[in-house]
């Protein structure tokens, strides 16, 4: 009796466990700017190729601008870093997205949606969220940059197998409350280092009724809590999605694939080494206040006394007090995207609530959509026009506000209500204060200059 | 590997790799000169030079994947942390830099005050604390081997080339 995860894991094997850990076959390499350019300093060095170039695909999404898709004038230390991978792209032969592409956006969102992310498959790439993938049923994770040299030359990874970790939502969740409350919430309950040495497999009907979208959310945030990967069993919804795009099967191997994906669910009576199981029904809007994201508490609860010395610096750092409620807390930036939330269901979330409203004069709003895609398709549904009549900039696709890396940052002593995944320190600018949530908890702190509750607006779809 | 020194002792749990080095130091396209960024923005950490041996709070290394974090510890001058605990790909990364996470018990990881003299010595995989008790802990045994004889992992997956092609046969 498998998990999911023992299925995808034993499909895989080049070479079992023994004293050495496995050698385990990759299917799909993601890789941009950031992480790769000492991985292939290292192949030069060796003198060697990669082995799989049309199961490499690269993309520019970490250091580059969102103001425009010119370097010209851009920081030159980035300008240097993306022009390095464009020469590595060129000289081994491996597909580059770059920023003239209408194929570029952040990692984790383009994989996806060219579909080469598919259930089954092994997916890595040198980025702790590359756990997102892990929403279509497959077992995708993060790594650094001397395995991403491992899996050019090889594409293969040397790997011990993880635990199983099930996490059950179930239940509906109320009215405003949604996938990025989900995952909070979990990551409130373990900890930051609650799923270590674990892969999550997420079950339960809250989670059988998200869209694709949410489900990526939900993954995207399960190294937050430390696990290996996140995994959501494939079904329907999945099929749905991934049909007709550019990499998918087509014609009969998508019969064929269809029929082995149907076989990947975990077995009834699989064995999971650990297990925590929550009621989706009972969740509010969450929010972070800490310098983790385990630091998180439902909208309407009040901030606990500090436990840990490390507490006690982090609310030092926010400017935050034990006891207080963040509701009505001030909020000067908010930023709606990275590879959690800049999907199109949420850039429509957030219209929909915005719509004919105005965000506040002491709030600076970015919306940066994941991909060139997702660009296109929200400009042709006009959700640009709405951002930009509220008061929002609307940027052009990439990692943007949620690292920081490309002067795109949160002054310091300035708090921010971001939809991304980290709150640490710094990790928006130096010195800069994050507070984690959902795309409507962000629009609705937008619209009134403090931390707002969406439920309080009309206009939740 | 062998490695005394007296330790530096860092005083939190959940310190992540943005806390040890910065997004914004991550432009770079090689490995020189990182250490002179190690936690840059955390100077209340107050780590300065001069020890091989870093004692952290547990989950050290949590966030980002960046190996910039290994390469900025070991350009400092450490060649061992001592934690209860790490990140999965924290450990992954440091295990394949040759640079040792070694694993305590809390009871152990309390004797690691700041000064406290340690020696590691990983062929025997025990941890000596000076006027203290001599502990084990544990490690890979292939990551082990690996650090201990120099082996190299891309080339001992490159000895599989006939195992490696037989997989994507059965695949295709």
């Amino acid at each position: 009796m498998k998990t999911l995860y023992d299925k995808i894991w034993d499909s895989h094997l080049v070479v079992p466990e023994s004293d050495a850990p496995a050698i385990l076959y990759i299917d799909i390499h993601l890789i941009h700017e950031v992480t790769t350019p000492q991985a292939f300093s290292g192949l030069k060095k060796r003198g060697l190729k990669v082995r799989s170039t049309d199961k490499t695909f690269a993309t520019m999404d970490h250091s580059i601008p969102t103001s425009s898709r010119s370097l010209s004038g851009f920081d030159e230390t980035a300008a240097k870093q993306v022009q390095v991978l464009a020469a590595n792209c060129a000289e081994f032969g491996i597909p580059l997205y770059d920023l003239n592409s209408t194929r570029q956006g952040i990692v984790h969102v383009i994989g996806p949606e060219l579909g080469l992310t598919q259930p089954g498959r092994t997916l890595v790439c040198g980025d702790s969220h590359t756990s997102t993938h892990g929403a279509f049923g497959a077992l995708a994770h993060g790594i650094g940059t001397s395995e991403v040299e491992m899996v050019l030359a090889t594409q293969c990874l040397l790997q011990r197998k993880s635990k199983n970790f099930r996490v059950s939502f179930e239940g509906q969740l109320q009215h405003g409350v949604t996938a990025k409350d989900m995952i909070l919430a979990l990551i409130a309950k373990v900890g930051t280092g609650g799923g270590t040495g674990h892969v999550f497999e997420f079950t339960g009907s809250a989670i059988r009724s998200l869209d694709m979208d949410a489900r990526m959310t939900i993954c995207n945030m399960s190294i937050e809590a430390g696990a290996r990967a996140g995994l959501i069993a494939p079904d329907d919804t999945t099929f749905e999605y991934v049909a007709g795009r550019e990499f998918a099967p087509k014609g009969r191997a998508w019969d064929e694939a269809l029929v082995r994906w149907r076989q990947l669910p975990s077995d009834i009576d699989a064995h999971y080494d650990n297990s925590v199981s929550i009621d989706a029904s009972s969740l509010e809007p969450m929010i972070t206040y800490g310098t983790n994201p385990g630091m998180a508490i439902p909208l309407s609860a009040r901030v606990p006394a500090p436990a840990t010395p490390a507490d006690v610096a982090a609310l030092k750092y926010m400017a935050i007090e034990p006891g207080q409620s963040l509701l009505g807390h001030p909020v000067d930036v908010v930023f709606l995207g990275s590879c959690t939330n800049s999907r199109l269901s949420d850039l429509r979330n957030a219209a929909g609530l915005l719509r004919g409203r105005k965000i506040s004069s002491s709030v600076r709003m970015l919306v940066v959509p994941g991909s060139y895609e997702i660009k296109r398709q929200a400009e042709a549904e006009g959700l640009d026009r709405v951002f930009k009549e509220a008061g929002a900039e609307w940027r052009e696709a990439g990692c943007s506000m949620c690292i920081a890396m490309n002067g795109d940052s949160v002054p310091a002593g300035k708090t921010s209500v971001s939809t991304s995944n980290r709150n640490f320190e710094g990790r928006q600018g130096k010195g800069a204060r994050t507070l984690l949530a959902s795309p409507l908890t962000a629009v609705a702190s937008a619209i009134e200059g403090r931390v707002a509750d969406p439920r309080q607006l009309g206009g939740i779809a | 590997m062998r490695v005394t020194s007296r330790v530096v002792a860092l005083p939190q749990e959940n310190i992540d790799t943005d806390q040890i080095i910065p997004a914004r130091f991550l432009k770079t396209t090689d490995k020189v000169g990182i250490g002179e960024h190690l936690f840059e923005d955390r100077p209340e950490f107050k780590v300065e030079k001069g020890s091989e041996i870093l004692v952290a709070g547990d989950n050290f290394g949590c966030g980002s994947s960046r190996e910039h974090a290994v390469w900025a510890l070991k350009d400092f001058g450490f060649k061992a942390v001592i934690s209860t605990g790490f990140a999965d790909i924290f450990r992954q990364n440091s295990l394949k830099n040759g640079f040792l996470p070694v694993v305590v018990d809390a009871k152990t990881h309390a004797l690691l005050k700041p000064g406290v003299l340690v020696t590691i010595d990983l062929a025997t995989q025990t941890l000596s604390i000076e006027n203290g008790p001599t502990v084990t802990f544990p490690i890979d045994s292939f990551s082990k081997t690996c650090i201990l004889e120099g082996l190299d992992e891309i080339g001992y997956i490159l000895k599989h080339e006939a195992a490696i092609s037989a997989y994507e046969q059965r695949k295709s």
